[in-house]
């Protein structure tokens, strides 16, 4: 039996739940305390935990580096997108009010898609400098 | 109040501790205890977010490098005299100055110029009953687009300085 | 007597805040080693956190989230400037810390009076 039996069980436990609390964390932004920063930074510590117990090499079979790397500039396109389509739709930059029939839907629309481009990049930028950091030790 | 004077307590070791893990970990409780009385100063969202940046990601950076270059502090080699005379000049204006703000936690200080018409324009506006997600995402969006643009820049800066490619020289040569 | 207690517990926050604004800098200015430097610095950025934000509260209100039955809440705009703060803090540390492992390996120390002294002397 390995020393670290009781890490790895309770990871296993634990894990589903940080994620799960991560996109409850990011849809309840509107409700309570949340949004997109605090839930990437869950989510970007769910998988620094499971390195951390499983190891590097484990970890970058799950969630591959060339995946990582390339979320990094999705969030922030996403955002961008958002407000050149305001732009599209007849008003100015990051305007949402013209995205959907009314003025509130569109703002709850825009503001729906900004956090989740907020919570992408927030979330890969942490894997991503957790995989620069410690796969600079390995040789 | 006792948790302000743990942060105090908690600061001062920071600053004598030698042993870097020490200085790590001791920077993690500080975090948490700032978390805490963010809430206590009815701060949720920044108490959440300063609780998982600063006593998660901060410290886990601080341990992943303290690893890559495993030292310790060295004695400090000047006097720490100059340092100590500049720290208290400054303490001195910086309370002097202070002194000057309105007292805590009165309702009508300059400061809530701008704060309640943003409270009363939510709900109807923009249909977000937590007014610091509508404000950062609706009436202040241009600025959580310039944040999101800073994390992106320092997560390319980092990979540009750190990242191992696979023929084995990592970063850039210069 | 009773005044000035009610004056330094009116003040309180703000000498905390000072004080930790001066350990910060401190840090920076005084010793040599470079984590412990960026350290410092966190360190001074969140005792401007805690500036910003004292200000924001409102005796016997709640947090910025609209309920039915509450009518006074603390002021959100502090909240947002901060929170795009952190962030940012945590962004120039995460940076400053690559540099630092990247020194250590062009110099082997990362004290900054070694580094010094490695360049003058050639």
């Amino acid at each position: 039996m390995r020393l670290d039996v009781i890490l790895r069980i309770t990871a296993k436990l634990i894990l589903p739940m940080m994620l799960l609390f991560a996109v409850y964390v990011q849809f309840h932004g509107d409700y309570g305390p949340g949004g997109g920063f605090q839930a990437g930074v869950i989510a970007g510590a769910t998988v620094i935990l499971y390195a951390l117990i499983y190891g590097l090499g484990a970890t970058m079979v799950v969630v591959p580096v060339a995946v990582v790397e390339a979320l990094i500039p999705l969030g922030v396109l996403v955002y961008a997108a958002t407000g050149v389509m305001g732009l599209l739709t007849g008003g100015n930059f990051l305007d949402y009010s013209h995205l959907a029939d009314d003025e509130v839907h569109g703002q709850e629309w825009g503001v729906f898609v900004v956090e989740l481009g907020v919570f992408v990049t927030v979330a890969s930028t942490m894997v991503a400098i957790f995989y620069a950091v410690a796969g600079r030790g390995r040789r | 109040m006792m948790l302000l004077s743990m942060l105090a307590v908690t600061t001062v070791g920071v600053v004598r501790a030698r042993n870097l893990f020490a200085v790590a970990v001791l920077s993690g409780v500080y975090s948490f205890l700032m978390a805490s009385v963010l809430i206590v100063l009815d701060a949720v969202d920044v108490a959440m977010t300063e609780a998982t940046v600063g006593a998660g990601i901060s410290m886990v950076l601080v341990l992943g490098v303290l690893h890559l270059t495993k030292t310790d502090e060295a004695r400090p080699v000047h006097r720490a005299l100059l340092p100590l005379f500049v720290a208290t000049v400054t303490a001195a204006i910086l309370v002097w100055a202070v002194s000057a703000l309105p007292p805590f936690g009165i309702a009508d200080a300059p400061i809530h110029v701008a704060g309640p018409d943003y409270l009363a324009r939510s709900l109807a506006e923009t249909g977000i009953a937590n007014v610091v997600t509508s404000v950062l995402a609706s009436y202040r969006g241009f600025d959580t687009l310039g944040e999101t643009v800073v994390i992106f820049t320092a997560g390319i800066a980092v990979l540009m300085l750190l990242k191992r490619t696979p023929s084995g020289r990592g970063g850039e040569s210069s | 007597m009773k005044e000035l207690v009610g004056n330094l517990a009116a003040h309180f926050n703000q000498w905390i805040t000072v004080f930790l604004m001066v350990s910060g800098l401190y840090i920076v200015i005084a010793r040599g080693n470079m984590i412990k430097k960026l350290i410092g610095l966190s360190l001074f950025q969140t005792s401007v956190y805690l500036l910003y934000i004292s200000p924001g509260k409102i005796l016997g209100g709640t947090a910025p989230i609209l309920e039915d039955g509450v009518s006074v809440y603390a002021n959100p705009l502090p909240h947002v400037l901060i929170l795009t703060a952190i962030v940012v803090g945590v962004a120039t540390l995460a940076l400053g810390l690559a540099l630092v492992v990247r020194i250590n390996e062009a110099y082997g120390t990362i004290e900054e009076d070694e580094i010094f002294e490695r360049d003058t002397r050639g």
